[in-house]
């Protein structure tokens, strides 16, 4: 292997889906997400993302359809960049450098050569939408500096601006003002509501607008949740407006929709209330909801034809609504709404991430495929979402014994004295591959839990828990028998309730056979014998209260680290029940790697944080990697990889077989990586086009959804199948013909003659090929007795794994026939005897 | 000026009836209000919507439909089959005509002005043709099976729209034949038992036929095909009423559940001819039903249960921002329904069918400015007294020395004789009234109560003698002849000075504006002219010192007349020159009652239904330096605004809302009857139950 790169922290997926309005195709097949760096292009039939446009250097701002291919994609970054994509076989056409910020893009069919986006040149606050001409030319990086300004002073957000009529103006709101620039008469209207003067009126401040497809008809949604729908706007004197309430907080975003036959034209609108509301012929009392949509809408997007809608919400998540209000997709990313408690942890069955996700909920996050793949409602009540409400947060959440059980903590407190506490443990159900609740504790402790870990020691005889509590005890749950007359079942029960001299219980952690028990009572840490309970010996350095604590692994299972509040870290010895060595550090995160010896560190220090490794065995550090964020690092964990690495390299081979994964303040998923993130992230996208062409029907899904659980047989059958299938994809030429965009294509003409010579020469080539594929046809027929049997064969071809089963089938049939036939003639021999 | 003790009296129980509907007439800025006890009120919109005229109810007259018909001919047709036409200068009933259909529910004039048709509760549309002193049957036109609830004239005058119950139908008014019959949905999207009332039709001069209905539905017909073009569901309740522009570009409805919404034809694209009914704004002014609605050119007209009329100006007609750019709500009538006695403090309400009398209380404690003081004696309602017959009072009176009340109905006139016999109050009534005092619009008292002035409809002020326990008849004025130039206005005032006093009984149109006549009562003959003015007079009153009238106008403008010198005063010259504040000029409602200071002759005492002022004309000058505290903060029973820089500014009081009198009643008393709002809304039915989010 070559010298890797140098090691350096990479954005893992899990960006913000939500932060633009998403875009659909023109055929509807396609939605366009920004997503950080990259635009994801899913598809809105499968929810699998087929393309990933890599190459902006900065946040993507906005991506619109070129309206003169709509084939093509325009996006736009904070790295000053417009780039024409070509989004069917994700290839970027065209660069256009404008040299400034760019917040927003729009497109018009009237305006061909020019795009508009909003940027901010001279003051910090102050926005401008302009107009950029893109000049025609054939290089692949052109500069277009051709800027003019449309509207000055305007909200930076793209929602408050919207373009109207076939582009004969441009509707802009900000505060309390709407502006209406025509671009024939080359004049602004404004229109300003009352504001804050009036009590009543106090919150009328524009937050979103919308323009009527066909009509002169601007809606404009407001803070206190009304709809404003403004009409004669070209008049100054004459202008009217209607209001349609219905939401009671914000309205986030919204959308007209076009149907193609019908006259009517409905009004989509949505807000904190996460329903989806449908104002059909924009009509007060004509309304339609989808209610349930699990969080705040924050963009509402209208595919070209109007058959598809979309919703993207506060909780990463981006809903596929189809023109009767039915949800038809959800594409999930990782739920960064609200504050992590849980902390980092890995799912040992699915290897998927798991933390809070949704409120009250466990997210289950695959690092690899960067989806959610479920969510698991703990707290399993109603979410009430009103400002000022306490809720119910779920604290704390463990996995033990392989994944086979989870123990969740979930508190709230409306008042210092008044603690709801509730700790839950749940079974992995195999029969449903999802966990069952089995045990409901109330008030495991009189004070908040602090820390939770099972014994996950492989040959330990009873399922353990130990939980540890500012109350000053901890406690060991042990799993019994709770079987009675009508049903056999086991339940956890307290075991053993522990104390240290009325100190508060702050960490506690098992080793790694499960033999020791190490729990720390504020500046003292405790060592129990777990067969008896007993206290074995106490170990105080006086250094602060200790904040992590673990054991080590493998050849250095004699060690026991703490890091404490003051900035100590210290290792001791447990076999001479001494201090091995200590360090000054001030460590926010402590994780120690289950594959290996090593336990990585991340200290904060005001210039940022610093990531360190090491095994207790020695005081120095493995790795360091100084700065690794400028935020705090709130979590980390490591995530055994499939494959091990194999880095040469002193200084990486800690990352050989696990990753390292670490969540900021901010809620950004990062971690380390030697490679390019784009070649990281390489999803199966052929496999995925060759889908596409695939009938959607309800079964397709089912055989879709259970082909991502199977694994690698699956995978061979899959190549095999692909080799078959398309036998031109052999030919270089035919190949570069089919994957170049038409627009780059040579006239037809020119190719022909290519194109059947590449035909004709590999066709002896073929035969070869294509002779043991007849044969093998001819063999199945012979052997089938059945035509009917051939025809089904013949249906279920295009379909992988279907084709698999039915293999199994066929064999069996045929063993079972030669079976019957033996079985046939031992019967008649046996009759004709009698 | 010092401090008040102040009566606030909250006992009168006034409830004003609902408004039933309304008509606009364009040619003279009027409108006609008919309310469910049968009064009709004219209210002149471009005199700041000053009610001008009004005709007593009848408890058998239940008004169901008002029109304007030949010029400004006022016509209304009612539940007894009744029509009726007013006269609008006797301000009298001219003739009621039987229509011999049942109960009419709707009535409209033809756009020429020249015909009348009514529906009825047979289901029979009539034709009426109006002479110049009648009116007279002409036909009927089809039958329908139900009752006709609301009827309109195609512009042209060839097609007649009938709102029915379940059907619309379309007449041709040449033939009197049905051409279409167009059904309703009884519900919207969906079938219910409940039929659906058709409450109101409009005919638009391109063929389309709007209805409002029972449903909630306000619905666009094809009138030659008979087809239903556009539905709009605007409410969950009954949408009542329906009125459009001149124009046709707008038209306003009012529902059950108190919203009016309004409608606007839009161009659909700025550059297409292709317009669209859009319905813009709503409207919550009201509590209850809106059972009537007009639309003027400038602003939309919306009265109902909840007895406010309610004027909406629209904004973009609107050229100069004046009076007309506010919104107005009229709730109270513009005439006094209060008199006091002062020397015995006596307060004399008049209710439609009875009057009450009721006694002050009184203190004993005192306290600093704004304290509210304990009583000692509770208010005594001592009389209540009933008139005999359906008609309403139109007007009363107490005599100063409270020995007197004196009150009349359309057709008779009261006079009644007060004994005090320590708590014990005996009433006997004067009989033998003379033929001549049948019925009267203004009674006073003379200050000591001697004499009673009488102002009839016929626009003759008869003088009387008052003796214990009988009357003489002194003196009769009689309007001055000449013939054309008396138009018998409604005397709105009577005043009196008390040494010699002067009274204004006649309102003379003299040539483009209105004229006061002073008539020197000792020597009975006419003493001078007050040169006219062309807005209303609101209030008026002698000053006893001075002998100076004090006029107040419906455009909020104060004269001050010198009787003697038969001139405007000084002070009057100034303010005229100066102009009066803008923020004067803009408060709602008329000045409905001006009073003196017996010990401070500068003061002049003003009030209205909102605030309350004092004037001193030693001081200051109401001039466009005039600063006017708008809101000033409830503290207490007075309020001394602070002085500003530029000098001293009228007292404004807005203490009591809405203020419906206020006198004084010695130099240190007040007394102010009060009507708060949520009292009335209180004793009406309870309002459609609306679903109030958050609750």
């Amino acid at each position: 292997m070559v010298e890797e790169e140098s090691l350096r922290v990479v954005r893992c997926g899990g960006s913000e889906l939500n932060f633009r309005r998403p875009v659909f195709s023109a055929d509807s097949k396609y939605v366009f997400c920004v997503s950080g760096d990259f635009v994801k292009v899913y598809s809105t039939a499968t929810e699998e993302c087929v393309h990933i446009l890599h190459g902006h250097r900065n946040l993507v701002t906005g991506i619109q359809l070129n309206p003169n291919n709509h084939l093509q994609l325009y996006s736009c970054s904070f790295d000053g960049t417009i780039k024409l994509w070509d989004y069917v076989d994700g290839i970027l056409i065209k660069t256009f450098t404008v040299g400034c910020q760019l917040h927003a893009l729009f497109t018009l069919t009237q305006t061909e050569d020019s795009v508009f986006v909003i940027i901010n040149k001279e003051k910090p606050d102050v926005f401008q939408l302009v107009s950029v001409k893109l000049p025609k030319s054939s290089g692949q990086e052109i500069e277009a500096k051709e800027l003019s300004i449309v509207l000055d002073y305007i909200n930076q957000s793209p929602k408050c601006i919207a373009f109207g009529n076939e582009g004969e103006y441009v509707a802009a709101v900000r505060d309390f003002y709407l502006s209406v620039y025509f671009f024939k008469k080359k004049t602004t209207s404004r229109f300003t509501l009352s504001s804050s003067r009036n009590k009543k009126r106090s919150k009328n401040n524009f937050t979103c607008v919308a323009c009527h497809p066909k009509e002169d008809c601007i809606a404009s949604g407001h803070k206190d949740g009304k709809i404003r729908l403004w009409r004669n706007f070209n008049d100054d004197k004459k202008y009217t407006y209607t209001c349609l309430h219905w939401h009671h907080d914000l309205v986030m975003d919204l959308a007209f929709s076009v149907t193609g036959g019908h006259k009517g034209t409905s009004l989509l609108s949505g807000g904190r209330e996460s329903v989806l509301v449908e104002w059909r012929d924009t009509v007060e009392k004509n309304k339609e909801f989808l209610p349930r949509l699990g969080a705040t809408i924050e963009h509402i997007a209208v595919s070209p034809a109007g058959d598809l809608f979309c919703t993207s919400h506060s909780d990463n998540k981006i809903v596929v609504i189809h023109r009767n209000l039915e949800a038809s997709a959800v594409i999930q990313g990782l739920v960064k709404d609200r504050s992590i408690f849980t902390g980092l942890m890995i799912d040992p069955r699915t290897k998927a991430l798991v933390l809070n996700g949704k409120p009250g909920h466990l997210q289950f996050y695959s690092l690899q495929s960067d989806k959610q793949l479920y969510n698991l409602d703990i707290i399993q009540q109603e979410f009430i979402n009103d400002y000022g409400l306490i809720q119910i947060e779920l604290t704390k959440a463990a996995f033990g014994y392989f994944g086979n059980w989870l123990a969740t903590v979930e508190q709230r407190q409306e008042k210092e004295t008044e603690l709801e506490l509730q700790m839950k443990l749940w079974l992995f159900n195999k029969k449903t591959q999802g966990f069952v609740l089995n045990t409901k504790i109330n008030m495991p402790h009189e004070d908040h839990i602090t820390a939770l870990c099972f014994c996950n020691a492989e040959k330990s005889e009873q399922p353990t828990l130990v939980t540890a509590s500012k109350d000053g005890h901890f406690k060991v749950w042990i799993l019994t028998d709770d079987s009675d007359i009508y049903k056999k079942a086991v339940g956890w029960t307290c075991d053993f309730v522990g104390s240290y001299h009325k100190y508060q219980a702050t960490n506690c952690c098992f080793s790694e056979d499960g033999s020791l028990l190490a729990v720390s009572f504020e500046e003292i840490v405790t060592i129990w014998d777990s067969g008896t309970w007993e206290l074995k010996c106490t170990f105080c350095q006086r250094a602060g209260k200790i904040r992590h604590l673990c054991f080590g692994r493998l050849t250095c299972s004699k060690y026991l680290v703490g890091a404490t509040e003051n900035g100590i870290l210290c290792c001791w010895n447990l076999l001479s029940c001494a201090l091995e060595w200590s360090a000054k550090l001030n460590i926010r995160v402590m994780e120690p790697d289950p594959d290996s010896e090593n336990i990585a560190a991340v200290s904060q220090s005001s210039g940022g944080s610093d990531l360190f490794v090491f095994k207790p065995s020695e005081p120095r550090p493995l790795y360091i990697q100084k700065n690794i964020s400028r935020e705090e690092v709130q979590w980390g964990v490591f995530v055994p990889r499939d494959v091990p690495e194999s880095f040469t390299s002193e200084a990486y081979q800690w990352l050989n077989r696990s990753q390292f994964y670490f969540l900021t303040k901010s809620q950004s998923l990062l971690t380390f990586s030697t490679e390019s993130p784009e070649e990281k992230l390489t999803p199966t996208s052929k496999q995925l086009l060759a889908e596409e062409s695939l009938p959607t029907t309800p079964f397709y899904f089912i055989l879709g959804k259970h082909r991502q659980q199977q694994d690698e047989t699956l995978n061979e059958a899959l190549d095999n199948e692909l080799v078959q299938l398309p036998l031109t994809e052999n030919i270089p030429a035919v190949n570069e013909l089919l994957h170049t965009p038409a627009h780059v294509l040579p006239s037809a003409s020119f190719l022909c003659t290519m194109f059947v010579n590449s035909l004709l020469l590999s066709k002896e080539t073929k035969s070869a090929e294509e002779m043991p594929d007849d044969i093998d046809m001819k063999e199945e027929k012979e052997s089938d007795d059945s035509d009917e049997e051939n025809d089904f064969t013949e249906k279920v071809q295009d379909t992988n794994d279907t084709d698999l089963g039915e293999d199994v089938v066929r064999q069996l049939s045929k063993a079972e026939e030669k079976e019957l036939r033996k079985f046939r003639k031992v019967d008649y021999s046996w009759i004709a005897a009698l | 000026m010092g401090e008040f003790k102040v009566h606030r009296v909250r006992f009168f129980n006034y409830v004003p009836s609902g408004i039933r509907c309304v008509a606009y007439n364009n040619q003279s800025n009027r409108l006609a209000v008919s309310r469910t006890d049968g009064t009709v009120e004219i209210y002149n919109l471009s005199a700041n919507y000053f009610q001008e005229k009004f005709f007593p109810g009848h408890e058998s007259r239940a008004t169901e439909a008002l029109c304007w018909a030949a010029g400004q001919r006022l016509f209304s047709a009612g539940l007894n089959g009744e029509i009726i036409e007013y006269d609008l200068q006797a301000l009298n009933i001219k003739y009621a005509v039987d229509a011999f259909g049942g109960p009419i529910w709707s009535m409209t004039a033809s756009p020429s002005g020249s015909q009348l048709l009514v529906g009825c509760e047979d289901g029979s549309v009539k034709l009426f043709q109006i002479t110049p002193d009648k009116i007279q049957f002409e036909r009927n036109f089809d039958r329908q099976k139900s009752r006709i609830l609301s009827l309109s004239w195609h512009p042209s005058g060839t097609h007649i729209a009938a709102g029915s119950i379940d059907y619309i139908t379309v007449f041709d008014v040449k033939s009197g034949s049905t051409i279409h019959k167009m059904t309703v949905d009884r519900q919207y999207m969906g079938a219910s038992k409940r039929k659906c009332i058709v409450w109101g039709v409009v005919f638009l001069s391109d063929g389309t036929v709007i209805s409002v209905d029972s449903a909630g539905k306000v619905q666009f017909w094809d009138s030659a095909t008979g087809t239903l073009v556009k539905n709009h569901l605007i409410s969950n309740a009954d949408v009542l009423s329906i009125a459009v522009a001149d124009h046709e570009d707008s038209f306003v409805v009012g529902t059950a559940e108190g919203t009016v919404f309004h409608f606007q034809l839009v161009p659909v694209t700025s550059n297409s001819s292709e317009k669209q009914w859009v319905r813009t704004k709503p409207f919550q002014h009201h509590t209850h039903d809106v059972r009537a609605v007009a639309h003027s050119p400038t602003a939309l007209i919306s009265g109902g249960t909840d007895t406010h009329l309610v004027i909406r100006p629209l904004m973009e007609k609107i050229e100069v921002k004046n009076y007309d750019a506010a919104l107005r709500k009229i709730t109270f009538p513009h005439r006094r329904l209060i008199s006091c006695s002062k020397r015995r403090q006596l307060l004399l309400f008049q209710f439609a069918h009875h009057l009450e009398l009721w006694r002050l209380g009184s203190t004993v404690a005192t306290g600093k400015n704004g304290d509210t003081l304990p009583l000692s004696k509770n208010a005594d309602h001592l009389l209540h007294l009933k008139t005999k017959g359906p008609e309403n009072i139109i007007c009363s009176c107490i005599s100063p020395c409270g020995s007197w009340i004196a009150y009349s109905t359309a057709s008779r006139f009261f006079l009644c004789r007060l004994n005090y016999d320590q708590d014990n109050i005996s009433l006997k009534r004067v009989s033998k009234m003379p033929a001549f005092l049948h019925s009267a619009l203004h009674i006073l008292f003379s200050e000591d109560s001697a004499k009673l002035f009488v102002a009839s409809n016929q626009g003759s002020l008869h003088v009387m003698q008052l003796l214990e326990g009988s009357f003489k008849h002194l003196h009769t004025f009689q309007p001055p002849s000449g013939g054309n130039l008396v138009t018998g206005h409604r005397e709105s005032c009577l005043c009196l000075s008390p040494a010699i006093f002067w009274l204004q009984p006649s309102l003379l149109f003299g040539g483009s504006g209105l004229g006061i006549r002073t008539r020197h009562l000792s020597l009975l003959k006419l003493h001078c002219t007050v040169p006219a003015y062309n807005f209303p007079v609101t209030a008026l009153a002698i000053a006893p010192n001075t002998n100076n009238l004090v006029l107040a106008h419906s455009d909020q403008q104060v004269f001050e007349y010198s009787i003697p010198d038969k001139q405007y005063t000084e002070w009057s010259r100034t303010i005229q020159k100066q102009g009066f504040h803008q923020v004067w000029l803009q408060r709602d409602t008329p000045i409905t009652h001006i009073s003196f200071h017996p010990k401070r002759p500068m003061h002049i005492l003003l009030h209205d239904a909102y605030m309350f002022c004092i004037i001193d004309k030693s001081l200051i000058v109401l001039s466009q330096g005039l600063v006017l505290s708008r809101s000033l903060p409830y503290t207490g029973q007075t309020y001394f605004p602070r002085k500003s820089e530029t000098g001293h500014v009228p007292r404004i009081y807005k203490l009591f809302k809405p203020l419906l009198f206020l006198d004084l009643l010695d130099e240190k008393t007040l007394v102010a009857v009060e009507r708060p709002l949520d009292d009335i809304i209180a004793q009406l039915p309870p309002p459609i139950k609306k679903k109030k989010f958050g609750t």
